[in-house]
């Protein structure tokens, strides 16, 4: 498949991703939204990849590791992720626990 | 590479200390030692001096620049713990482990002063960002806090979202994600307008992510709240040396570019860059300083004072020289220092708004005294280290010529500033009214404030006293 359907499928992800972050009151959807960001984010990394190597074959190398890192970059990704959300739940269960809410909003219409 | 291994594995001790000791107050004396350690290893790495022998592949590249930047975060770092350890015990139950999340930060920094692929960006800021996440939390019972952490939170993620996507599309342009390369060298049968398109577009997600971390304006909006709303001791951390490790790595990276493309920067992958940053600075000034002066607390004028400083940051960014670079560095010193003096003092007063400093220079001279000398630097008065540092950042922009007006703006804004930081002396000095504080302050703290309003003074005599080091 070219390339080009990879870059547009990635970006309509990552778009929607973007939508949800600055439409969606609920701190979990915007918390879902943004690893959807990452995951388009992920998919075009390989699909990048991919291509890399594919043209390093093509240009006639034989056992080439071009495109190697990029997948590598996905692993990175997906630690950092897994961080991240260990830290990002903590925090909203934290919220949670004060307030009995989620939603983002909430905080601010408690201070006026 | 002796700073990066060493600030993790000082994050390692100070997390099992808080197993084996019980005493509260020596966490922060424990933490002032390593930060030492730390401070003599990075200076022994600059003189190469290597305790560690690692071949990181290209992946890292060691420069002067990163060093001196190292050294003076973990300066600031020291002092700051120096004199304000007290307030961190003050602010929950779990003293040590604040010090291991700072330690962890500084890790963070080490690494964002001497990235040279994408990948160990990405790293440096995400190990910068996310126990930065935590010690804005760390007042747990507290909305504002709460408040403060949910919204840095969902901005750092979102942001690091968006660099992501940035990375992906310059890696898809020039197949590898070493920051120096050009487009050309790697076209694979795509024409090549389709490369410099992705390419600038990577660079320009990149440039939005990092304007989100630095809080350049549009980018902006999180900042006042979570700088108001977090622990008044983590603030201070956050506003300094955080965002001046920032900076470290958005000019790390442009200069990279404008570097790897042979031309001059605002040639580069046809976007115009200097009209970019441009856009981003007058923004940035204007936003940061206008909102400044209606201010009714003094914690949130210093949340928007950051902005309007960053913006001055920004000047570096534009010009990329060295008399950038140089300035950028004396910046982040004089900004750090001053920066953390105006939070130490702030967090030992009851009232953190103008009023509550009501007749300080009465009840405590020597705050009031050094305060004034800080607040002096941030408006960069003369014979204060604030004063060069912004005389570097508009003598860069002089150097690139037909932008004369971005300097004139720099100097307007930089009046206006003046405005909100002699509210603060006014109210020290001029008002009548009884300014408390929450406890007595310690002989300690009083020589630490003294000796680091000391070092702003010298800086502003004496800025090569800073600089030489650069060199020597």
């Amino acid at each position: 498949m070219p390339i080009q359907y990879y870059i547009a499928f990635a970006a309509t992800l990552f778009c929607i991703g973007v939508v949800g972050v600055l439409t969606r009151r609920n701190a979990i959807i915007v918390f879902m939204c943004i690893e959807l960001m990452l995951n388009a984010v992920n998919l075009l990394l390989v699909a990048f990849s991919k291509m890399h190597h594919a043209a390093a074959l093509a240009g006639g190398g034989k056992n080439v590791t071009t495109g190697v890192e990029g997948q590598l970059f996905v692993f990175f990704i997906m630690v950092v992720a897994a961080a991240e959300v260990s830290v990002g739940l903590a925090i909203i269960v934290m919220m949670y626990r004060n307030v009995h809410s989620v939603d983002v909003n909430f905080l601010n219409r408690l201070k006026n | 590479m002796n700073a990066i291994i060493t600030s993790a594995v000082c994050g390692v001790i100070m997390m099992f200390s808080s197993v084996f000791v019980e005493n509260k107050k020596t966490y922060r004396h424990i933490a002032a030692v390593l930060l030492l350690l730390l401070l003599a290893v990075n200076v022994a790495d600059t003189y190469g001096i290597r305790l560690f022998h690692i071949d990181t592949k290209g992946m890292l590249l060691f420069d002067r620049f990163g060093y001196f930047f190292n050294s003076i975060a973990i300066a600031s770092t020291l002092i700051y713990v120096v004199l304000t350890g007290r307030d961190i015990e003050k602010v929950g139950t779990y003293t040590a482990e604040y010090f291991v999340l700072i330690f962890f930060v500084l890790c963070g920094v080490t690494i964002l002063s001497s990235y040279n692929t994408l990948l160990m960006l990405f790293l440096g800021i995400e190990i910068l960002s996310i126990p930065l996440y935590i010690l804005t939390g760390a007042d747990k019972r507290n909305l504002k806090s709460n408040e403060a952490a949910l919204k840095y939170f969902l901005m750092g993620s979102f942001s690091t979202g968006i660099m992501l996507m940035g990375i992906t599309l310059i890696y898809g342009a020039t197949g590898t994600f070493d920051i120096y390369v050009t487009p050309k060298e790697t076209i694979t049968g795509q024409p090549a307008i389709v490369y410099s398109l992705l390419e600038s577009a990577g660079l320009i997600l990149m440039m939005i992510s990092i304007g989100f971390k630095v809080s350049a304006a549009p980018f902006h909006f999180w900042t006042p709240d979570v700088y108001d709303g977090s622990p008044g001791v983590f603030t201070s951390f956050m506003a300094t040396i955080v965002k001046a490790a920032g900076f470290i790595a958005f000019i790390k990276l442009f200069d990279a570019r404008a570097d790897a493309s042979g031309v001059e920067a605002n040639a580069f992958t046809g976007v115009d860059w200097k009209m970019l940053f441009a856009i981003l600075i007058v923004s940035t000034l204007l936003i940061g300083n206008i909102t400044a002066v209606f201010q009714q607390s003094v914690k949130r004028m210093m949340a928007y004072s950051s902005i309007a400083q960053a913006g001055f940051m920004l000047f570096a960014l534009f010009s990329l020289n060295d008399v950038a670079k140089e300035g950028l560095l004396l910046y982040a010193a004089a900004y750090s220092l001053a920066s953390i003096g105006i939070f130490a003092i702030m967090v030992k007063m009851k009232d953190h708004t103008f009023e509550g400093y009501n007749g300080l220079s009465k009840t405590q001279p020597v705050l009031a005294a050094t305060n004034t000398i800080f607040l002096l630097s941030l408006a960069g008065i003369p014979l204060t280290a604030g004063f060069f540092a912004k005389y570097y950042m508009l003598a860069s922009v002089m150097k690139t010529s037909g932008y004369l007006w971005l300097v004139i703006v720099g100097v307007v804004f930089a009046a206006v500033s003046v405005y909100y930081y002699f509210r603060v002396i006014q109210a020290m000095y001029f008002k009548d009214g009884e300014a408390t504080i929450t406890e007595e302050v310690s002989k300690g703290f009083k020589v630490g404030i003294i000796v680091l309003a000391g070092l702003i003074i010298l800086f502003g005599i004496l800025p090569q006293s800073l600089l030489q080091w650069f060199y020597f």
